[in-house]
Protein backbone atom coordinates (compact mmCIF):
# COMPACT_ATOMS: atom_id res chain seq x y z
CA UNK A 1 0.00 0.00 0.00
CA UNK A 2 1.15 3.97 -0.82
CA UNK A 3 0.99 5.71 2.46
CA UNK A 4 2.27 8.79 0.82
CA UNK A 5 -0.90 8.73 -1.17
CA UNK A 6 -3.35 7.26 0.72
CA UNK A 7 -2.63 8.77 3.96
CA UNK A 8 -3.65 12.67 2.84
CA UNK A 9 -6.79 11.47 1.55
CA UNK A 10 -7.69 9.16 4.36
CA UNK A 11 -7.23 12.56 6.45
CA UNK A 12 -9.68 14.33 3.96
CA UNK A 13 -12.06 12.18 4.09
CA UNK A 14 -11.80 11.91 8.12
CA UNK A 15 -11.76 15.89 8.29
CA UNK A 16 -13.73 16.58 5.36
CA UNK A 17 -14.68 20.18 6.02
CA UNK A 18 -11.29 21.10 7.00
CA UNK A 19 -9.90 20.07 3.88
CA UNK A 20 -12.55 21.96 1.93
CA UNK A 21 -11.56 24.35 -0.72
CA UNK A 22 -12.00 28.23 -0.05
CA UNK A 23 -15.62 29.50 -0.60
CA UNK A 24 -16.47 31.42 -3.75
CA UNK A 25 -16.17 34.96 -4.14
CA UNK A 26 -19.80 35.40 -4.16
CA UNK A 27 -20.36 33.49 -1.09
CA UNK A 28 -17.43 35.70 0.58
CA UNK A 29 -19.33 38.47 -0.03
CA UNK A 30 -22.44 37.81 1.16
CA UNK A 31 -20.77 36.50 4.38
CA UNK A 32 -18.73 39.95 4.28
CA UNK A 33 -22.02 41.62 3.93
CA UNK A 34 -23.76 39.59 6.90
CA UNK A 35 -20.61 40.10 9.06
CA UNK A 36 -20.85 43.68 8.89
CA UNK A 37 -24.01 44.26 9.62
CA UNK A 38 -24.18 42.65 12.72
CA UNK A 39 -20.80 44.50 13.81
CA UNK A 40 -21.82 48.26 13.95
CA UNK A 41 -24.03 50.13 15.67
CA UNK A 42 -25.53 53.37 15.15
CA UNK A 43 -23.65 56.62 16.61
CA UNK A 44 -24.74 60.26 16.45
CA UNK A 45 -25.76 61.22 12.62
CA UNK A 46 -24.52 57.65 11.44
CA UNK A 47 -26.84 54.73 11.10
CA UNK A 48 -26.49 51.25 10.34
CA UNK A 49 -28.47 52.07 6.45
CA UNK A 50 -24.93 53.67 5.78
CA UNK A 51 -23.75 50.21 5.79
CA UNK A 52 -26.12 49.52 2.43
CA UNK A 53 -23.94 50.08 -0.80
CA UNK A 54 -25.56 52.00 -3.68
CA UNK A 55 -25.00 50.27 -6.97
CA UNK A 56 -21.38 52.33 -7.73
CA UNK A 57 -20.28 51.38 -4.32
CA UNK A 58 -21.05 47.50 -4.70
CA UNK A 59 -19.52 47.60 -8.46
CA UNK A 60 -16.31 49.16 -7.50
CA UNK A 61 -16.23 46.92 -4.58
CA UNK A 62 -16.42 43.63 -6.52
CA UNK A 63 -13.19 45.07 -8.44
CA UNK A 64 -10.94 46.39 -6.32
CA UNK A 65 -8.64 46.51 -9.17
CA UNK A 66 -10.57 48.51 -11.82
CA UNK A 67 -14.00 47.82 -13.90
CA UNK A 68 -13.60 46.58 -17.23
CA UNK A 69 -14.27 49.28 -19.97
CA UNK A 70 -17.83 48.01 -20.66
CA UNK A 71 -18.91 48.38 -17.22
CA UNK A 72 -17.02 51.57 -16.58
CA UNK A 73 -18.08 53.57 -19.58
CA UNK A 74 -21.70 52.07 -18.48
CA UNK A 75 -21.45 53.34 -14.70
CA UNK A 76 -19.54 56.56 -15.66
CA UNK A 77 -22.98 57.51 -17.97
CA UNK A 78 -25.49 56.56 -15.16
CA UNK A 79 -23.51 59.01 -12.85
CA UNK A 80 -23.46 61.79 -15.37
CA UNK A 81 -27.08 61.79 -15.22
CA UNK A 82 -27.00 62.40 -11.79
CA UNK A 83 -25.07 65.88 -12.03
CA UNK A 84 -27.25 69.26 -11.28
CA UNK A 85 -26.22 72.04 -12.25
CA UNK A 86 -27.51 75.37 -9.85
CA UNK A 87 -30.77 76.96 -11.24
CA UNK A 88 -28.88 80.69 -11.04
CA UNK A 89 -26.95 79.10 -13.88
CA UNK A 90 -24.03 80.14 -11.70
CA UNK A 91 -21.14 78.14 -11.43
CA UNK A 92 -18.46 80.49 -9.63
CA UNK A 93 -18.19 81.50 -6.25
CA UNK A 94 -16.09 83.30 -4.16
CA UNK A 95 -12.55 81.51 -3.37
CA UNK A 96 -12.12 82.73 -0.11
CA UNK A 97 -15.00 80.53 1.00
CA UNK A 98 -13.80 77.68 -0.78
CA UNK A 99 -10.39 78.28 0.41
CA UNK A 100 -11.91 77.58 4.31
CA UNK A 101 -13.99 74.45 2.11
CA UNK A 102 -11.43 72.95 1.05
CA UNK A 103 -9.27 73.00 4.42
CA UNK A 104 -12.15 72.14 6.61
CA UNK A 105 -12.25 67.99 7.32
CA UNK A 106 -15.14 68.29 9.49
CA UNK A 107 -18.44 66.51 8.78
CA UNK A 108 -20.27 62.86 8.29
CA UNK A 109 -18.42 61.04 10.91
CA UNK A 110 -20.70 59.88 13.51
CA UNK A 111 -18.46 62.34 16.28
CA UNK A 112 -19.43 65.46 13.92
CA UNK A 113 -21.88 67.38 14.99
CA UNK A 114 -24.60 66.98 12.22
CA UNK A 115 -25.90 70.39 12.30
CA UNK A 116 -22.95 72.44 11.25
CA UNK A 117 -21.71 72.48 7.57
CA UNK A 118 -19.22 69.61 6.01
CA UNK A 119 -16.57 70.74 5.07
CA UNK A 120 -14.53 69.05 1.56
CA UNK A 121 -11.06 68.15 3.02
CA UNK A 122 -9.74 68.48 -0.06
CA UNK A 123 -5.97 69.09 1.48
CA UNK A 124 -6.54 65.57 3.05
CA UNK A 125 -5.76 64.18 -0.60
CA UNK A 126 -4.46 67.63 -3.11
CA UNK A 127 -2.29 69.78 -3.09
CA UNK A 128 -4.00 73.33 -3.99
CA UNK A 129 -3.00 76.73 -2.43
CA UNK A 130 1.18 76.96 -2.47
CA UNK A 131 0.42 78.71 1.39
CA UNK A 132 -0.27 75.01 2.27
CA UNK A 133 2.37 72.60 2.50
CA UNK A 134 0.11 69.88 4.67
CA UNK A 135 -1.26 68.28 1.43
CA UNK A 136 -1.87 64.38 1.19
CA UNK A 137 -1.27 62.90 -2.21
CA UNK A 138 -4.39 60.36 -2.70
CA UNK A 139 -5.45 62.64 -5.63
CA UNK A 140 -3.22 64.63 -8.32
CA UNK A 141 -2.28 68.17 -7.67
CA UNK A 142 -4.47 70.83 -8.55
CA UNK A 143 -2.18 73.68 -8.16
CA UNK A 144 -2.64 76.15 -11.27
CA UNK A 145 -5.66 74.06 -12.10
CA UNK A 146 -7.38 77.27 -13.61
CA UNK A 147 -4.25 78.62 -14.98
CA UNK A 148 -3.64 75.37 -17.37
CA UNK A 149 -6.84 74.54 -18.20
CA UNK A 150 -8.52 78.30 -18.29
CA UNK A 151 -12.40 79.68 -16.62
CA UNK A 152 -14.12 78.94 -19.61
CA UNK A 153 -18.06 77.38 -19.30
CA UNK A 154 -16.55 74.09 -19.96
CA UNK A 155 -14.13 73.95 -18.13
CA UNK A 156 -16.69 75.66 -15.42
CA UNK A 157 -18.76 72.39 -15.79
CA UNK A 158 -16.35 69.88 -15.85
CA UNK A 159 -14.89 70.95 -12.19
CA UNK A 160 -18.72 71.42 -10.98
CA UNK A 161 -19.81 68.48 -12.07
CA UNK A 162 -16.73 66.39 -10.76
CA UNK A 163 -16.82 67.71 -7.57
CA UNK A 164 -20.55 66.76 -7.55
CA UNK A 165 -19.82 63.28 -8.54
CA UNK A 166 -16.75 62.54 -9.36
CA UNK A 167 -17.83 58.91 -10.37
CA UNK A 168 -19.26 60.45 -13.80
CA UNK A 169 -15.42 60.88 -15.05
CA UNK A 170 -13.57 58.75 -13.79
CA UNK A 171 -15.44 55.32 -12.40
CA UNK A 172 -14.35 54.34 -9.19
CA UNK A 173 -12.65 56.76 -7.82
CA UNK A 174 -11.12 57.36 -5.00
CA UNK A 175 -12.64 60.43 -4.44
CA UNK A 176 -16.11 61.17 -2.98
CA UNK A 177 -18.96 62.75 -4.61
CA UNK A 178 -19.88 65.35 -3.06
CA UNK A 179 -22.66 66.61 -4.47
CA UNK A 180 -24.77 63.58 -5.23
CA UNK A 181 -23.99 62.29 -1.59
CA UNK A 182 -25.15 65.35 0.27
CA UNK A 183 -21.86 65.78 1.43
CA UNK A 184 -21.70 69.51 0.17
CA UNK A 185 -24.68 72.14 -0.88
CA UNK A 186 -24.76 73.56 -4.54
CA UNK A 187 -23.15 76.92 -2.80
CA UNK A 188 -20.32 75.26 -1.73
CA UNK A 189 -19.50 73.65 -4.80
CA UNK A 190 -19.50 76.62 -6.84
CA UNK A 191 -16.62 78.30 -4.15
CA UNK A 192 -14.69 75.14 -4.36
CA UNK A 193 -15.19 75.83 -8.07
CA UNK A 194 -13.45 79.17 -7.86
CA UNK A 195 -10.61 77.75 -5.64
CA UNK A 196 -10.01 76.06 -8.70
CA UNK A 197 -10.44 78.48 -11.10
CA UNK A 198 -10.63 82.26 -10.21
CA UNK A 199 -7.54 84.18 -11.43
CA UNK A 200 -7.11 85.84 -8.51
CA UNK A 201 -7.15 82.38 -6.34
CA UNK A 202 -3.89 81.61 -4.70
CA UNK A 203 -4.08 78.33 -6.63
CA UNK A 204 -3.46 79.96 -10.09
CA UNK A 205 -0.67 82.05 -8.54
CA UNK B 1 13.46 51.17 25.63
CA UNK B 2 11.66 50.16 22.60
CA UNK B 3 11.22 52.81 19.66
CA UNK B 4 9.59 52.29 16.16
CA UNK B 5 11.43 53.75 13.56
CA UNK B 6 12.17 56.81 15.64
CA UNK B 7 13.74 58.98 12.95
CA UNK B 8 11.02 58.87 10.32
CA UNK B 9 8.34 58.49 12.92
CA UNK B 10 9.71 61.99 14.99
CA UNK B 11 10.03 63.81 11.37
CA UNK B 12 6.28 62.62 10.49
CA UNK B 13 5.13 63.45 14.12
CA UNK B 14 6.53 66.76 14.56
CA UNK B 15 6.07 68.23 10.53
CA UNK B 16 2.28 68.72 10.97
CA UNK B 17 3.76 71.06 13.83
CA UNK B 18 6.09 73.23 12.03
CA UNK B 19 3.61 74.33 9.71
CA UNK B 20 1.16 75.14 12.51
CA UNK B 21 2.64 76.64 14.62
CA UNK B 22 6.26 77.76 16.13
CA UNK B 23 5.52 77.32 19.75
CA UNK B 24 3.64 74.10 19.57
CA UNK B 25 6.93 71.98 17.67
CA UNK B 26 9.19 73.39 20.31
CA UNK B 27 6.67 71.55 22.89
CA UNK B 28 6.37 68.53 20.91
CA UNK B 29 10.10 68.47 20.91
CA UNK B 30 10.52 68.71 24.62
CA UNK B 31 8.33 65.98 24.97
CA UNK B 32 10.07 64.30 22.88
CA UNK B 33 13.53 64.47 24.56
CA UNK B 34 11.38 63.74 27.35
CA UNK B 35 10.58 60.04 26.05
CA UNK B 36 13.45 59.41 24.45
CA UNK B 37 15.40 59.35 27.99
CA UNK B 38 12.16 58.25 30.08
CA UNK B 39 11.84 54.82 27.30
CA UNK B 40 8.00 53.73 26.08
CA UNK B 41 5.53 54.52 28.71
CA UNK B 42 3.58 51.74 27.09
CA UNK B 43 5.97 49.77 29.79
CA UNK B 44 3.71 50.88 32.62
CA UNK B 45 0.72 49.82 30.72
CA UNK B 46 2.60 46.38 30.15
CA UNK B 47 3.53 46.31 33.99
CA UNK B 48 -0.17 46.57 35.03
CA UNK B 49 -1.03 44.18 32.67
CA UNK B 50 0.93 41.55 33.87
CA UNK B 51 -0.52 42.20 37.08
CA UNK B 52 -4.29 42.09 36.00
CA UNK B 53 -3.88 38.59 34.22
CA UNK B 54 -3.03 37.38 38.05
CA UNK B 55 -5.70 38.84 39.65
CA UNK B 56 -8.50 37.32 40.98
CA UNK B 57 -11.76 39.05 39.77
CA UNK B 58 -15.54 37.87 39.45
CA UNK B 59 -17.99 36.00 40.71
CA UNK B 60 -15.61 32.76 40.18
CA UNK B 61 -12.98 34.78 41.83
CA UNK B 62 -10.33 33.52 39.50
CA UNK B 63 -7.38 35.03 37.51
CA UNK B 64 -6.74 34.67 33.94
CA UNK B 65 -3.89 32.37 34.51
CA UNK B 66 -5.45 29.50 32.95
CA UNK B 67 -6.68 31.53 29.74
CA UNK B 68 -6.15 29.49 26.66
CA UNK B 69 -4.86 31.84 24.16
CA UNK B 70 -4.40 29.52 21.79
CA UNK B 71 -0.83 28.11 22.72
CA UNK B 72 -2.57 26.09 25.93
CA UNK B 73 -3.81 27.12 29.30
CA UNK B 74 -1.17 29.73 30.51
CA UNK B 75 0.94 30.50 27.85
CA UNK B 76 1.42 33.85 27.05
CA UNK B 77 4.84 34.37 25.60
CA UNK B 78 4.32 34.10 21.27
CA UNK B 79 0.54 34.39 21.44
CA UNK B 80 -0.29 37.03 20.09
CA UNK B 81 1.78 36.71 16.76
CA UNK B 82 -0.30 33.43 15.92
CA UNK B 83 -3.37 35.60 16.70
CA UNK B 84 -6.43 35.60 15.80
CA UNK B 85 -7.01 31.73 15.45
CA UNK B 86 -9.78 29.25 15.83
CA UNK B 87 -10.81 28.51 19.59
CA UNK B 88 -12.86 24.83 19.68
CA UNK B 89 -14.58 25.86 22.47
CA UNK B 90 -16.23 29.12 21.07
CA UNK B 91 -16.21 27.77 18.26
CA UNK B 92 -14.90 31.11 16.64
CA UNK B 93 -12.29 32.97 15.01
CA UNK B 94 -10.90 35.09 17.84
CA UNK B 95 -8.63 38.22 18.13
CA UNK B 96 -6.70 38.80 21.57
CA UNK B 97 -9.36 41.00 22.74
CA UNK B 98 -11.90 38.70 22.19
CA UNK B 99 -10.33 35.40 23.52
CA UNK B 100 -9.94 37.32 26.59
CA UNK B 101 -13.49 38.13 26.75
CA UNK B 102 -14.02 34.22 26.28
CA UNK B 103 -11.98 33.34 29.04
CA UNK B 104 -13.20 36.27 31.41
CA UNK B 105 -16.53 34.50 30.93
CA UNK B 106 -15.30 31.32 31.03
CA UNK B 107 -12.78 31.34 34.05
CA UNK B 108 -14.07 34.47 36.04
CA UNK B 109 -18.10 34.21 35.60
CA UNK B 110 -18.44 37.65 34.29
CA UNK B 111 -21.24 38.59 31.83
CA UNK B 112 -19.65 39.71 28.00
CA UNK B 113 -21.24 43.38 28.89
CA UNK B 114 -19.06 43.43 32.45
CA UNK B 115 -15.95 42.04 30.12
CA UNK B 116 -16.34 44.62 27.33
CA UNK B 117 -17.07 47.68 29.90
CA UNK B 118 -14.16 49.75 28.96
CA UNK B 119 -12.70 48.21 26.42
CA UNK B 120 -10.10 51.58 25.43
CA UNK B 121 -8.65 54.00 28.26
CA UNK B 122 -9.26 57.58 28.51
CA UNK B 123 -7.82 60.25 30.61
CA UNK B 124 -7.53 59.15 33.99
CA UNK B 125 -9.29 56.21 33.06
CA UNK B 126 -7.04 53.75 32.71
CA UNK B 127 -8.76 50.01 30.58
CA UNK B 128 -7.73 46.96 32.12
CA UNK B 129 -8.18 45.36 29.34
CA UNK B 130 -5.76 47.61 27.30
CA UNK B 131 -3.16 46.59 30.11
CA UNK B 132 -3.94 43.13 29.38
CA UNK B 133 -3.24 43.41 25.52
CA UNK B 134 -0.23 45.76 26.13
CA UNK B 135 1.66 43.09 28.08
CA UNK B 136 0.08 39.60 26.46
CA UNK B 137 1.22 41.42 23.22
CA UNK B 138 5.04 42.60 24.51
CA UNK B 139 5.64 38.66 25.07
CA UNK B 140 5.18 38.43 21.42
CA UNK B 141 8.29 41.22 20.61
CA UNK B 142 10.72 39.61 18.06
CA UNK B 143 8.57 36.80 17.18
CA UNK B 144 7.44 36.10 13.60
CA UNK B 145 3.90 37.35 12.56
CA UNK B 146 2.54 33.67 12.20
CA UNK B 147 -1.69 33.63 12.14
CA UNK B 148 -3.17 29.99 11.54
CA UNK B 149 -5.02 29.30 8.40
CA UNK B 150 -5.44 25.59 8.87
CA UNK B 151 -9.09 25.24 10.12
CA UNK B 152 -12.37 26.47 7.39
CA UNK B 153 -13.40 29.27 9.96
CA UNK B 154 -9.69 30.35 9.82
CA UNK B 155 -9.69 30.48 6.09
CA UNK B 156 -13.13 31.84 5.99
CA UNK B 157 -12.27 34.79 8.28
CA UNK B 158 -9.26 35.83 5.93
CA UNK B 159 -11.43 36.25 3.04
CA UNK B 160 -14.04 37.84 4.81
CA UNK B 161 -12.09 40.34 5.77
CA UNK B 162 -10.40 40.57 2.53
CA UNK B 163 -14.18 41.44 1.08
CA UNK B 164 -14.49 43.91 4.12
CA UNK B 165 -11.11 45.84 3.70
CA UNK B 166 -12.41 46.62 -0.05
CA UNK B 167 -16.05 47.06 0.57
CA UNK B 168 -17.09 51.59 0.24
CA UNK B 169 -20.20 52.52 2.17
CA UNK B 170 -21.55 55.62 3.50
CA UNK B 171 -21.24 59.01 2.63
CA UNK B 172 -17.57 58.92 1.17
CA UNK B 173 -17.90 56.09 -0.57
CA UNK B 174 -14.94 55.20 1.38
CA UNK B 175 -13.48 51.51 1.92
CA UNK B 176 -10.07 50.68 3.92
CA UNK B 177 -8.33 49.93 0.58
CA UNK B 178 -9.22 54.32 -0.38
CA UNK B 179 -6.63 55.09 1.96
CA UNK B 180 -4.52 51.63 2.27
CA UNK B 181 -4.52 50.44 -1.59
CA UNK B 182 -1.67 52.35 -3.09
CA UNK B 183 2.05 52.68 -2.19
CA UNK B 184 3.47 55.99 -1.09
CA UNK B 185 0.34 57.58 -0.30
CA UNK B 186 -0.56 60.38 2.22
CA UNK B 187 -3.65 62.39 4.39
CA UNK B 188 -1.77 65.70 4.75
CA UNK B 189 1.45 64.91 6.15
CA UNK B 190 0.49 61.48 7.60
CA UNK B 191 1.90 58.17 5.59
CA UNK B 192 -0.75 55.73 4.84
CA UNK B 193 0.75 52.34 4.75
CA UNK B 194 -0.47 50.16 1.50
CA UNK B 195 -1.92 47.23 3.57
CA UNK B 196 -2.17 45.22 1.17
CA UNK B 197 1.54 45.02 0.23
CA UNK B 198 3.65 42.69 2.39
CA UNK B 199 6.36 44.92 3.87
CA UNK B 200 4.34 48.24 4.87
CA UNK B 201 1.43 45.63 6.57
CA UNK B 202 4.52 44.23 8.31
CA UNK B 203 5.41 47.29 9.79
CA UNK B 204 2.08 48.62 10.46
CA UNK B 205 0.67 45.47 11.72
CA UNK B 206 3.89 44.42 13.87
CA UNK B 207 3.55 48.23 15.72
CA UNK B 208 0.23 48.21 17.13
CA UNK B 209 -0.64 48.07 19.81
CA UNK B 210 1.04 51.19 20.39
CA UNK B 211 1.45 54.15 22.91
CA UNK B 212 -0.02 57.03 21.08
CA UNK B 213 1.96 60.26 22.31
CA UNK B 214 -1.04 62.25 21.25
CA UNK B 215 -2.80 60.74 23.49
CA UNK B 216 -1.05 59.57 26.46
CA UNK B 217 -2.43 55.75 26.01
CA UNK B 218 -1.50 52.90 24.50
CA UNK B 219 -4.02 51.72 21.89
CA UNK B 220 -5.15 47.83 20.32
CA UNK B 221 -5.77 47.25 17.11
CA UNK B 222 -9.26 46.49 18.08
CA UNK B 223 -9.21 50.92 18.40
CA UNK B 224 -7.19 51.11 15.11
CA UNK B 225 -9.93 49.59 13.35
CA UNK B 226 -12.59 51.34 15.34
CA UNK B 227 -11.36 54.65 14.61
CA UNK B 228 -10.58 54.19 11.12
CA UNK B 229 -13.87 53.27 10.49
CA UNK B 230 -14.82 56.24 12.12
CA UNK B 231 -12.85 58.47 9.29
CA UNK B 232 -14.44 56.22 6.94
CA UNK B 233 -17.99 57.59 8.13
CA UNK B 234 -19.16 54.58 8.70
CA UNK B 235 -21.17 53.66 12.17
CA UNK B 236 -19.56 52.77 15.41
CA UNK B 237 -17.62 49.54 14.94
CA UNK B 238 -18.59 47.13 18.01
CA UNK B 239 -15.74 45.85 20.11
CA UNK B 240 -14.79 42.37 19.56
CA UNK B 241 -17.53 42.09 16.66
CA UNK B 242 -16.58 39.31 13.83
CA UNK B 243 -15.88 41.91 11.42
CA UNK B 244 -13.11 43.42 13.11
CA UNK B 245 -12.12 40.06 14.12
CA UNK B 246 -12.00 38.63 10.28
CA UNK B 247 -10.77 42.35 9.33
CA UNK B 248 -7.38 41.83 12.04
CA UNK B 249 -6.94 38.44 10.16
CA UNK B 250 -6.62 40.20 6.61
CA UNK B 251 -4.53 42.23 8.39
CA UNK B 252 -2.62 39.49 10.21
CA UNK B 253 -2.04 37.34 6.80
CA UNK B 254 -0.51 40.07 5.25
CA UNK B 255 1.71 41.02 7.53
CA UNK B 256 2.93 37.24 7.79
CA UNK B 257 6.42 36.37 8.26
CA UNK B 258 6.89 40.20 9.17
CA UNK B 259 8.93 40.52 12.91
CA UNK B 260 6.58 41.85 15.64
CA UNK B 261 7.36 44.95 17.53
CA UNK B 262 5.03 46.16 19.57
CA UNK B 263 4.00 47.63 21.48
CA UNK B 264 4.88 50.96 19.58
CA UNK B 265 5.40 54.33 20.16
CA UNK B 266 3.98 56.37 17.90
CA UNK B 267 2.83 60.26 16.84
C1 LIG C 1 -10.21 60.87 -0.53
C2 LIG C 1 -9.51 61.53 -1.56
C3 LIG C 1 -10.01 62.78 -2.23
C4 LIG C 1 -10.65 63.88 -1.70
C5 LIG C 1 -11.05 64.11 -0.26
C6 LIG C 1 -10.84 64.80 -2.78
N1 LIG C 1 -10.35 64.28 -3.94
FE1 LIG C 1 -10.32 65.19 -5.77
N2 LIG C 1 -9.48 63.51 -6.59
C7 LIG C 1 -9.09 62.39 -5.90
C8 LIG C 1 -8.51 61.44 -6.82
C9 LIG C 1 -7.94 60.07 -6.44
C10 LIG C 1 -8.54 62.03 -8.10
C11 LIG C 1 -8.02 61.42 -9.41
C12 LIG C 1 -8.97 60.40 -9.95
C13 LIG C 1 -10.19 61.05 -10.50
O1 LIG C 1 -10.08 61.83 -11.45
O2 LIG C 1 -11.26 60.84 -9.97
C14 LIG C 1 -9.18 63.34 -7.92
C15 LIG C 1 -9.41 64.22 -8.95
C16 LIG C 1 -9.89 65.52 -8.80
C17 LIG C 1 -10.11 66.48 -9.86
C18 LIG C 1 -9.86 66.21 -11.34
C19 LIG C 1 -8.47 66.59 -11.70
C20 LIG C 1 -8.24 66.58 -13.20
O3 LIG C 1 -7.07 66.54 -13.58
O4 LIG C 1 -9.19 66.63 -13.98
C21 LIG C 1 -10.59 67.63 -9.29
C22 LIG C 1 -10.96 68.91 -9.99
C23 LIG C 1 -10.68 67.39 -7.86
N3 LIG C 1 -10.25 66.10 -7.60
C24 LIG C 1 -11.13 68.31 -6.93
C25 LIG C 1 -11.36 68.04 -5.60
C26 LIG C 1 -11.94 68.99 -4.64
C27 LIG C 1 -12.33 70.40 -4.97
C28 LIG C 1 -12.05 68.33 -3.47
C29 LIG C 1 -12.67 68.80 -2.18
C30 LIG C 1 -14.04 69.17 -2.20
C31 LIG C 1 -11.51 67.00 -3.65
N4 LIG C 1 -11.11 66.86 -4.94
C32 LIG C 1 -11.44 66.04 -2.63
C33 LIG C 1 -9.22 62.18 -4.53
C34 LIG C 1 -9.83 63.04 -3.65
C1 LIG D 1 -10.23 58.24 5.33
C2 LIG D 1 -8.98 57.61 5.49
C3 LIG D 1 -8.84 56.26 6.12
C4 LIG D 1 -9.63 55.15 5.99
C5 LIG D 1 -10.90 55.00 5.17
C6 LIG D 1 -9.00 54.11 6.77
N1 LIG D 1 -7.86 54.57 7.36
FE1 LIG D 1 -6.50 53.49 8.41
N2 LIG D 1 -5.40 55.15 8.73
C7 LIG D 1 -5.69 56.41 8.24
C8 LIG D 1 -4.73 57.37 8.74
C9 LIG D 1 -4.71 58.86 8.44
C10 LIG D 1 -3.81 56.61 9.54
C11 LIG D 1 -2.60 57.14 10.28
C12 LIG D 1 -3.07 57.67 11.57
C13 LIG D 1 -1.99 58.36 12.35
O1 LIG D 1 -0.81 58.26 12.05
O2 LIG D 1 -2.42 59.00 13.29
C14 LIG D 1 -4.27 55.23 9.51
C15 LIG D 1 -3.63 54.18 10.17
C16 LIG D 1 -3.99 52.85 10.06
C17 LIG D 1 -3.24 51.74 10.62
C18 LIG D 1 -1.96 51.84 11.43
C19 LIG D 1 -0.78 52.01 10.55
C20 LIG D 1 0.51 52.19 11.31
O3 LIG D 1 1.55 51.84 10.76
O4 LIG D 1 0.48 52.66 12.44
C21 LIG D 1 -3.92 50.59 10.30
C22 LIG D 1 -3.51 49.17 10.65
C23 LIG D 1 -5.08 51.00 9.54
N3 LIG D 1 -5.10 52.37 9.41
C24 LIG D 1 -6.04 50.13 9.04
C25 LIG D 1 -7.23 50.53 8.42
C26 LIG D 1 -8.32 49.64 8.08
C27 LIG D 1 -8.31 48.14 8.28
C28 LIG D 1 -9.31 50.41 7.55
C29 LIG D 1 -10.70 50.02 7.18
C30 LIG D 1 -11.52 49.56 8.23
C31 LIG D 1 -8.81 51.76 7.49
N4 LIG D 1 -7.57 51.81 8.06
C32 LIG D 1 -9.51 52.82 6.92
C33 LIG D 1 -6.72 56.74 7.40
C34 LIG D 1 -7.73 55.89 7.00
Amino acid sequence: MNFDIIAPAALCAAMLSACATPISDAEAERAAVGMLKASFKPQGQAGVDRLNQDEVQALCSRYPNGLPKDLAEKLEKTQLATIRYPASGKLMGDWREGERIAQSGVGKQFNDDPKGPSGGNCYACHRLSPRELSFGTIGPSLYQFGKQRGTGDAVQRYAYGKIYNSEAFSACSNMPRFGHNGILTEEQIAHLVALLLDPDSPVNK
Amino acid sequence: MRIDRLPAMMLAALLPCFVAAQQDTQKEIERYRQLLQDGNPSELFEARGAEHWKAKRGPKNTSLEQCDLGLGAGVVKGAYVRLPRYFADSDKVEDLESRLVTCMVALQGLTPEEAKRRPYSGPGQPSMMADLVAWIASESRGMKIAPPQSHPKERLAYQTGEKIFFYRAGTHDFACATCHGEDNKRIRLQDLPNLTNAGDAQRAFGSWPAYRVSQGEVRSMQWRLYDCFRQQRFPEMQFTSDASVALTMFLAKRAEGGTFDAPAIKR
